[in-house]
Parts: C-alpha cells; sequence; structure tokens
C-alpha cells in the first residue's frame, strides 16, 4: 500500500461522525459575510448599504491579484459594510446581511438532475472557477483559479484529489464522497480537462472502505480517473506527502507541487467546480462536521457560508458541555482554536470540533529527554528539537541553515514529544522570525 | 462554563510522556532483578532496594535544596539509575553501603549538577558505577558465586567466604581455556555483578522495549554485532590467545550495556545512523579495552567515552531531508 | 643519568618548536588595531544591550573610532556620563539629550480587560502575538508574557502578577530601548523622562473604534478626541481612533487628564493632590524648552502595528 516516505504518526482516528447523512443548515436571521475567506487580498465590496441581494449575487469582487470573488449566500437587504471579528478574533472587512426569504439567481441551476456534458474549452474553465469564487477547500484555500492557470514554461503531469481526510474527527469528505460520488468525478473530470492531463488520481486513505468502494465503481464510469487507496499515517493529507505518495516525487525545498508536474485539490474542490462549472452556482456552501466524542450527538451540515459557530453549536447539541475546552474549526491536528464563538465561518471551514477540557489542555513541559521522537514523526526529515533550543536562543539564523522553512507544521513533532514541549510553536515563531530575517536582508 | 482554552495545533496529543517511557525501562529491568536475586539470593534484592531508595532520596535533596525546582522523582528516572547501578556492581555484603556512596555519585555528579534528567552528557548510573570501580577496586571486583540451582533463594549467604571470578577474570589471569560453557553462560550461571550475567533475562527486558518502541534495535545490534564481528576476527586468527565470540558477547556486561545503558536515550544519538556509529564505537572499544586493556570488562567506559562523542555524532548524522 | 639529559633535551626541543610555531601565527594573523577602540570600549557600559543598535560595546567602541566623533552614535545605557568619557577620548563634544525611560503603553490588566478565553501555548509574546489577539481580545494590548523582561539586560522591567502588565523600574531604565523592540505590539516606547520624572502619556494602542475597544477593555482610549480638545500646546493628535501625545510639545498641565472619559490617559509622579492652579503652571515654567533632540522624535513616531 502507498503512503509517503519518512516520519509520520498515527493518531486516534475518532471518525465518529461517518454515519451522519449530510443535512441542510436552517437560515439564520442575519449573518455576515468576510470579505477574505480565502488566501490572499480581501475582496472588494460591490453593492452599497440598503442594496437588495439574491443568493448567489456577487457582493465582494476579486480585485487583486491573489484574490477571490464572494458571493452572497443569502437573500435579503445589505445592513452594512463595515469590519468583523472572525472566529479568531482578527478584525476583517465584512457585509452584513438582514436574510429576507430565499431568492437565488436565476441563472443558477438548482435542480437535483445530474449534468454531465462539459463544453467548455480549459481557459473558460478556469474563468468560471474565477467567477464563482472558487478556492481550495483542504485548508489553504488557495484561490483555483490561480493554481489551474499554469505558467507557460511549466507543464502539469498528474492531477491529484486529496480525499484522503487524514486528520482525525474529520468526515465531511467522507459524506460528500458518499452521497456526491457522481458529481465529484465529474468535477474531477473537468479539472482533467482544465489542465489536460491523462489522468486524475484520488488518494484516499485505507480507513475509508465504504467511499474507496463508491469511489472506485463510480471513477469506472470514466475516463482517467484512478482511485488509489492509501496506507492509514497521519499527514498523508499535506500536499507534499500526498504528491509523494501517489507519484513518488518530492517537491523540492521552497517549490510548488506544480514546479514537479503535479496540481492537488481537495476532493470537496472537485464538488464545488462540478456546482460551479455545471450548474452556475458559486461557492456559498460547504460541507461541515460538527463533532466531539463528549457531544451528544454528531452532524454533517450543508453550511450557508457566514453562518456563526455559535450558530452551528446551538442548532447541532443547543448548548456546548459544561466540561468543553476548546472549540476548533478544522481538525484536531492543523486546525485553529476559535477564540471567538460569534465570529462566522468561512468558505474553507471543515469542521466545528468540541475538544472536552481534559484534552483540550496541554501536560506540564518538562526536560527535552533528546529521545528522537520528533524527529523521526518529523514527514519533511527535519529537527524540531533543535529549533526548539534555536529559537529559544533567537539563534533564528542558524535555525534558517536547517531549513526551518521546510516545516509544513503538520504538528506530528509535538503530537509525539513525550516532554510536552511546544515544538510546532517554537517553530512557527522561529519560520516567522526568520521570514523577517529574509525580507530585511532583500530590502 | 469555563474559558476557551486557545493554542496553536496541534490539539491533541499522543499519550506518551516522559514518565511513562522511565516507568516501563524499570518495568523491563524486573526480569533481570528476578533473575538476579535468584542467582545471588537476597543480597542481591537489598542492594538493588538500597540502590534505587537512595537514588531517589538523593534526586529529591538535590531538587528540594540546592536546585530549590520542582520535584520530578515521581518519573521514574532515579528509579531506572538506581536499578542500574545496583546492577552493576557485585552482591557483595560491603556492597550495601558502596552502593549509596555510588548512588551520590551517579545522581548528583553524574546527573543533576547539569540540571537534571535530559541534560546529562554521561549515562549517571555508568558514571557512579566507574567512580566505585576506581575508587574501591577490591569490594568492586569481588565477586560471589552465583546459587548452584536456579532460585536457590534460601541461601542467604551470611559471609562473602565463597567469592568466585567473573569469566572475564578468570580468562585475563588464566587465559583462553578458562572459559566455560557457553550455555551455562547464555542462561546467566556465573560470577558477575547482579543484573549482567543473564543474557536471557535482559533479552526478554530488550524484546518488552523494542515492542513498546522506547529503544530501536540500532544500538543494541551494533553494539553486539561489531563486538561479536571484532572478537571473531581476532579469534580466527589466533585461537589461542582470543576469546571465541559467542563467550564474548555472553560474558561481562555486554548484554546488559548494550540493551539498557547504551540506549540510554539521553546520552546517545538521535538519529538512527548515528545510533549505528555509537554501537559500532561501543563494541570496538570494549574489545579493545578487554583485550589490550588493564581491566578485564571494558562495556562501561566503552559507553562513557561514546557517550563524550554523541554530541559531535549528533551534528554529524542528521536526518535524511524530505525536500532534498 | 643519560635518561634525565635525553628528556630535559627532547622536552627543551619540542618547546623551542612550539614557541617558534606560536611566534610565526602570531605574526602571521596579527590584527593592527587602533587602541583608542580598547580604551573606549573599556568607558562603555558593557552590557552588550544592543540599545545603540551595534552588535555589542565593542562594536559600539569600533564605531565610535572609524566614524571620529559621536554624531549619531550614542549609548543610551550609559548615559551623560559615559558619553563625556568617550568625548573626552575623541576629543570631541558629546551631543546633549534628554534622558528617557521606557513607557509601557497599555492599561489592559487583568481587571480592565477581562480574559475571555485562555491562553495555552508557548510562553513567548511573539508567538502569541501571531497566534491570536490575546485573552482580552484587543489586538493591540499587552500579551503579558514577557518577552520584554527577557529582553532587559538591566533588570528593570518585571510582570505584575496583579494586573499581568509589565512594570519599569525608573532606576533601573536606562532606556537602550531593547524592550521596544522586544514588544511584538510596539507597546513600549521610549519617552522623555521629563522634570521630576513626571510623565503624561496614554496608555492605549488600540486603534479599533471606540465602541470595539471597549468591547475587550474599559481603560481603552476610543479616540473621542476630547483630550486634543483641551490641550492648549497641541501636544495631543488623534488618529485611527487612538491619542498620542508629543512628549516634547507636552507642558503637563494634566487638563487631558481630567478630560478623559475613560481612564486612558496617564499622568505619572505627580503629587497625589495637588491645588490646581499652581502645580501646572510650574511644571510648564520649569519644563525646559526641549533642544530638539531629533532621534528622541523619531522614536517617539508610534511604530507601526502589526494588526
Amino acid at each position: 500500500m502507498k503512503t509517503f516516505a519518512m516520519g509520520g504518526v498515527h493518531p486516534e482516528e475518532n471518525k465518529i461522525s461517518t454515519a451522519a447523512a449530510i443535512e441542510e443548515f436552517p437560515l439564520p436571521q442575519s449573518a455576515v459575510i468576510l470579505m477574505n475567506q480565502h488566501l490572499g487580498a480581501p475582496a472588494t465590496p460591490c453593492v452599497a448599504k440598503g442594496d437588495k441581494v439574491k443568493v448567489g449575487q456577487l457582493i465582494g469582487k476579486a480585485e487583486a491579484f491573489m484574490c477571490a470573488n464572494v458571493h452572497s449566500p443569502y437573500s435579503g437587504t445589505v445592513a452594512k459594510i463595515d469590519t468583523c471579528k472572525d472566529a479568531f478574533g482578527m478584525t476583517k472587512p465584512a457585509i452584513y446581511i438582514n436574510v429576507e426569504g430565499d431568492e437565488w439567481e436565476e441563472s443558477i441551476d438548482r435542480t437535483p438532475d445530474i449534468k454531465r456534458e462539459c463544453t467548455l474549452e480549459p481557459k473558460e474553465i478556469v474563468d468560471k472557477l474565477k467567477e464563482m469564487g472558487i478556492v481550495g477547500l483542504g485548508g489553504a484555500t488557495f484561490p483555483a483559479h490561480i493554481k489551474y492557470n499554469i505558467a507557460p514554461d511549466k507543464k502539469a503531469e498528474y492531477l491529484i484529489i486529496n480525499a484522503v481526510e487524514c486528520e482525525p474527527y474529520l468526515t465531511s469528505d467522507h459524506r460528500a464522497m458518499m452521497e456526491h460520488a457522481e458529481e465529484i468525478c465529474i468535477g474531477v473530470s473537468i479539472l482533467r480537462k482544465a489542465l489536460g492531463v491523462p489522468n486524475a488520481y484520488i488518494g484516499i486513505e485505507n480507513n475509508k472502505p465504504e467511499p474507496i468502494a463508491v469511489m472506485k465503481a463510480m471513477a469506472a464510469k470514466f475516463e482517467g480517473i484512478i482511485v488509489e487507496p492509501l496506507k492509514v499515517k497521519y499527514p498523508q493529507g499535506a500536499e507534499k506527502q500526498l504528491i509523494n505518495a501517489i507519484t513518488g516525487r518530492r517537491v523540492p525545498s521552497g517549490k510548488l507541487p506544480i514546479d514537479v508536474g503535479c496540481v492537488v485539490s481537495n476532493v470537496g474542490t472537485a464538488f464545488a467546480v462540478y456546482e460551479a462549472v455545471q450548474k452556475n452556482k458559486p461557492l456559498i456552501q460547504n460541507i461541515l462536521t460538527v463533532t466531539g466524542k463528549k457531544l451528544p450527538s454528531q452532524h454533517n451540515y450543508l453550511v450557508r457560508v457566514g453562518t456563526t459557530y455559535n450558530q452551528l453549536i446551538a442548532h447541532a447539541i443547543g448548548t456546548l458541555p459544561e466540561t468543553t475546552g476548546k472549540v476548533i474549526s478544522g481538525g484536531p491536528m492543523m486546525g485553529k482554536a476559535v477564540s471567538n464563538l460569534d465570529g462566522p465561518t468561512t468558505k474553507g471551514a471543515s469542521s466545528v470540533l468540541v475538544i472536552d477540557e481534559g484534552e483540550a489542555t496541554r501536560a506540564q513541559e518538562t526536560n527535552c529527554i533528546r529521545c528522537g521522537k520528533c524527529m523521526n514523526a518529523c514527514p519533511m526529515g527535519l529537527e524540531p528539537y533543535l529549533f526548539s533550543s534555536l529559537v529559544k536562543n533567537r539563534r533564528i539564523e542558524e535555525a534558517g541553515e536547517h531549513n526551518i522553512l521546510d516545516c509544513i507544521e503538520c504538528g506530528c513533532c509535538f503530537f509525539s514529544c513525550p516532554a510536552n514541549k511546544p515544538l510546532l510553536d517554537e517553530i512557527r515563531l522561529g519560520k516567522n522570525l526568520y521570514r523577517g530575517i529574509l525580507m530585511a536582508k532583500k530590502k | 462554563m469555563k474559558l476557551l482554552n486557545v493554542s496553536g495545533s496541534p490539539h491533541v496529543h499522543s499519550d506518551e510522556s516522559t514518565r511513562k517511557i522511565m516507568w516501563r525501562v524499570n518495568l523491563a529491568l524486573v526480569p533481570t532483578l528476578i533473575v538476579a536475586v535468584a542467582f545471588f539470593g537476597l543480597n542481591a534484592l537489598l542492594i538493588s532496594i538500597i540502590s534505587v531508595a537512595s537514588c531517589v532520596l538523593f534526586q529529591w535533596l538535590i531538587e528540594k535544596f540546592i536546585m530549590k525546582s520542582p520535584s520530578t522523582i515521581c518519573d521514574g528516572s532515579a528509579v531506572v539509575t538506581g536499578l542500574l547501578l545496583a546492577f552493576n556492581v557485585p552482591a557483595t555484603r560491603e556492597m550495601m553501603w558502596l552502593v549509596i556512596i555510588g548512588a551520590l555519585v551517579a545522581i548528583g555528579i553524574g546527573k543533576m549538577s547539569f540540571g537534571g534528567l535530559g541534560k546529562n552528557p554521561f549515562n549517571p548510573a555508568l558514571v557512579g558505577r566507574v567512580f566505585m570501580l576506581i575508587s574501591f577496586p577490591v569490594q568492586m571486583t569481588t565477586w560471589p558465586k552465583p546459587g548452584e540451582n536456579l532460585f536457590s533463594m534460601v541461601s542467604v549467604p551470611t559471609t562473602d567466604a565463597t567469592t568466585g571470578a567473573t569469566p572475564l577474570g578468570l580468562i585475563k589471569e588464566q587465559g583462553v581455556g578458562a572459559a566455560g560453557d557457553v550455555m551455562q553462560y547464555f542462561i546467566g550461571h556465573m560470577g558477575g555483578s547482579l543484573g549482567e550475567v543473564s543474557a536471557v533475562a535482559i533479552l526478554i527486558g530488550a524484546i518488552y522495549l523494542l515492542c513498546r518502541k522506547i529503544i530501536s534495535w540500532h544500538i543494541p545490534v551494533s553494539f553486539i554485532g561489531t563486538a561479536f564481528i571484532f572478537s571473531g576476527i581476532l579469534w580466527l586468527c589466533d585461537k589461542t590467545a582470543f576469546v571465541d565470540p559467542v563467550t564474548t558477547i555472553l560474558t561481562g556486561g555486554i548484554m546488559l550495556g548494550a540493551c539498557f545503558m547504551a540506549t540510554d536515550m539521553v546520552t546517545s544519538p538521535m538519529a538512527k545512523s548515528g545510533q549505528l556509529i555509537f554501537g559500532v564505537g561501543c563494541g570496538l572499544l570494549t574489545i579493545i579495552i578487554r583485550n589490550w586493556g588493564q581491566y578485564p570488562e571494558g562495556v562501561s567506559f566503552a559507553i562513557l567515552l561514546m557517550n563524550s562523542v554523541t554530541p559531535l555524532i549528533n551534528r554529524w548524522c542528521k536526518p535524511k531531508r524530505f525536500a532534498n | 643519568m643519560s635518561e634525565i639529559w635525553t628528556a630535559v633535551l627532547v622536552l627543551s626541543i619540542i618547546g623551542a618548536l612550539f614557541a617558534a610555531v606560536l611566534y610565526i601565527v602570531a605574526q602571521k594573523f596579527k590584527v593592527v588595531e587602533d587602541p583608542l577602540i580598547d580604551e573606549i570600549a573599556e568607558v562603555l557600559p558593557g552590557a552588550n544591550c544592543g540599545g545603540c543598535g551595534k552588535a555589542g560595546c565593542r562594536a559600539m567602541a569600533e564605531a565610535f573610532v572609524k566614524q571620529g566623533n559621536m554624531e549619531g552614535l550614542k549609548c543610551p545605557a550609559g548615559g551623560e556620563e559615559v558619553a563625556k568619557k568617550v568625548a573626552a577620548l575623541l576629543g570631541c563634544t558629546p551631543e546633549e539629550s534628554e534622558p528617557q525611560v521606557a513607557v509601557v503603553r497599555c492599561n489592559g490588566s487583568c481587571s480592565n480587560a477581562a480574559a475571555k478565553t485562555h491562553y495555552d501555548g508557548l510562553q513567548d509574546c511573539a508567538f502569541a502575538n501571531s497566534l491570536y489577539t490575546g485573552e482580552s481580545g484587543c489586538a493591540f494590548g499587552c500579551l503579558g508574557l514577557g518577552n520584554c523582561v527577557r529582553a532587559c539586560q538591566f533588570d528593570a522591567l518585571s510582570i505584575d502578577p496583579e494586573s499581568g502588565l509589565p512594570v519599569v523600574d525608573e532606576e533601573k531604565c536606562v532606556a537602550c530601548g531593547a524592550c521596544t523592540k522586544a514588544c511584538p505590539r510596539g507597546i513600549i516606547e521610549l519617552r522623555n523622562k521629563g522634570m521630576k520624572n513626571r510623565r503624561v502619556y496614554v496608555a492605549c494602542r488600540n486603534k479599533e473604534k471606540g465602541a470595539d475597544a471597549r468591547k475587550s477593555c474599559t481603560a481603552a482610549c476610543i479616540g473621542c478626541g476630547k483630550c486634543q480638545k483641551s490641550c492648549p500646546f497641541g501636544a495631543i493628535t488623534v488618529e485611527n481612533n487612538l491619542a498620542y501625545i508629543d512628549f516634547n510639545v507636552c507642558k503637563m498641565c494634566r487638563k487631558c487628564v481630567a478630560e478623559c472619559p475613560t481612564g486612558a490617559i496617564h499622568a505619572v509622579n505627580f503629587p497625589p493632590k495637588v491645588e490646581r492652579p499652581a502645580a501646572p503652571p510650574e511644571a510648564a515654567k520649569s519644563e525646559p524648552v526641549a533642544t530638539p533632540a531629533p532621534e528622541a522624535a523619531k522614536s517617539s513616531e508610534p511604530t507601526t502595528p502589526n494588526a
């Protein structure tokens, strides 16, 4: 069974919400739509206060290069254009909408029929992705039209669809594959066409036998889609590791996947691409898991962007359990801790994970016993223990010489450290400081 | 409700901890302790208890009164040091008080003077052992005879009249002809330090540690393998002057050293390639000291010498980078 | 007997050989250095605090000698005394400047800015700043994890356990500026010490709108502009919802302190209760017409925030 070359850990899988079918999440009374839900510059609002908007109407226009369009997920009136604190406390430009009814743009095809034929040219597909505000749904929210606009001096050879879902707890991709296999395969075919590559590989970890079976059966009906079961090992879903697992190639330090002829997209993105290209539906909804060991029920929702975390929790379970220690947006290994539950969800949100006190509180840090577990767990072949002491003593340039920027922040080092040292915190700090040094040097 | 916690990812942790590792090492040492008691009677048990108790006590005292830091005796590392120290001394009556001095040196100088667990460059138990060997050479090389039968617990020797010698001592004095039955050596029926005699018991503990992924195969295999090959070459060159390789690895402290002391996480290299170099170095030095040195046994010195070059090995032997 | 002689002979030869090698190496790798560098380095405090912007005291001494005068070079830790000594060695006149002190411009203590989350990560302000806004939700306030305390070479900073904010020991602070660089949020500023150590400053850096700022901290500057209107000297500017008092213009009349609705403006080291008419004019009079110190003015610019 294929997997990546080195390191990795196997955290408890805890996929407890796999059985919960995707439910449509009810509309809120009012909503806040952030203008930067993607990597890069915020979109520019193109509606004014008091304007009536429909579902799917463009409200934030991408003007910068690294930017994506934002569409209204609701119909109603624009209450104000202001800033809003997101779920992590950061102030961001946002549009506030008073929700009235649920009136969609006429151009959007809302019928349940599956549209299989796609007549668009590759260039037109990429333009469509840009128009519909598609971003990568694997976590980094990288604008899709930039990814699929391959520079003329580079050539894509592989399209890799990331359905690994190696993070514990998360099941949104699992459910999407179970319920929308055909749409996903059409989406993959469209992306394959956009890139002009012969084959697309869908990587799925072996702990999801049902989706593997469903996808294999579906892929057989399509040309050039290969389902590739992978050994269960975290962080298989990290771009570089997935490329390595499927193609055996390694993305060199500081390079992008396209430099080794690969383009990686999430399975959720493939579904969004289907809806955008075939159904004219912008990215205004995503599948989101609400899960946690201590929660009375587990859910997978189809949620409109801009729903707050509090609304999600209230609808799913009422109130948080007394012993809640942490609420995480994303998986437990790479997700971000939510500090403001009134913050709205964004395009890239994949889950609301509620972790209990005991697990959420870090244990007391003790001396490093030089066991080397961090080094053996590192999928990039780095030395986290070394970064830890270099960063602590602010010997940042030395850390840079030891390739601290190679770190993909998967968290395997901290996960496996018996001394509970906050290794990844220190590495992140070191990376930031080292980038600062490099910037200063450039000037 | 309590305030929500906020921290960087990852938000979950494996159930590994320093404490778990240390107590598992202690568990792995239990078979060796049982065999030691079986062969050397209650003396062995008493020495072990005294050694462990004094190591823990010294660590507690130093942390409380000198370092003024929170106590870490519960992490089990002092117990490991105590057990290993006890396993490295002969089971004689004098050891019951001498081992206290050894414990003081091991914990005080070998470990705490560098800042505690994780910061010591040398294996603390070996520091204590070598200190005792140099300071009390007679007591440290007076070996009781092991009991005639397994589990001859009743024969607690009242005096140390029945002294024997280690196979290595005999060979050193009387030549290769003095080597005995290999099977007896494997079980551990020979003179020697408490914990070093029985290869079987040590291997049981080592296999447990390997399964628990606390040690990797690299150091024990390269250590024992090097010792075997090097002594084998010597033996093939001159069968009258050198001991055969099987006897070499079964006698003395090679087994104990390779499985429990050279594999000490703190004082051995971290990369697998470095661990191989470390093991090979230990093996070579052991055989060199045994055959051409003053002492009949050289495991402690070999490991300590290799400990001293561990930081260098760590510098040379980097893990392979993914993006390269 | 002959053995002794052999030993003596061998050792002598070895000794002579090594002496020769040492001599050649010393000659070959000799670095010619101005002895003045040593002399100046001797005079400098030797704390290597980096307050001058150089890698250490030795580097600073080299810079002095290279330049030949003291223009633009200042040892903040050494102050007037050291400046005089260095000037004497260099044979120039020392630049005059107002003595300064580090000032913490945040009042987000545990009671003013109640924690809304609990931080459980690396105890380092720079990291916490990159992770999120901080426990109170204020993206501009002190994180209280002590990077400034660790940066201080003079033991002049400590975190007050009650308020969770750093406290400057004015006796010990030499205004080297290490803490201002260590703080990821630019909260600590070097300000003129002022007459009798008296200072008036805005203890807040929050640039959010008033209502938002108040949400995270009751003592936040809400940018209402009352202080600006009340200031008879035009020392206060309000920009991005945040007031700033220029210490080169301020005459310490303290009218703004009374006006501020949130108590964000702090007046320190004034006698506890003074008769209104008496104190301010006196302070105004006794304040020397400040020689504009270009360095100080530059450093007083509010540093760019990293929101």
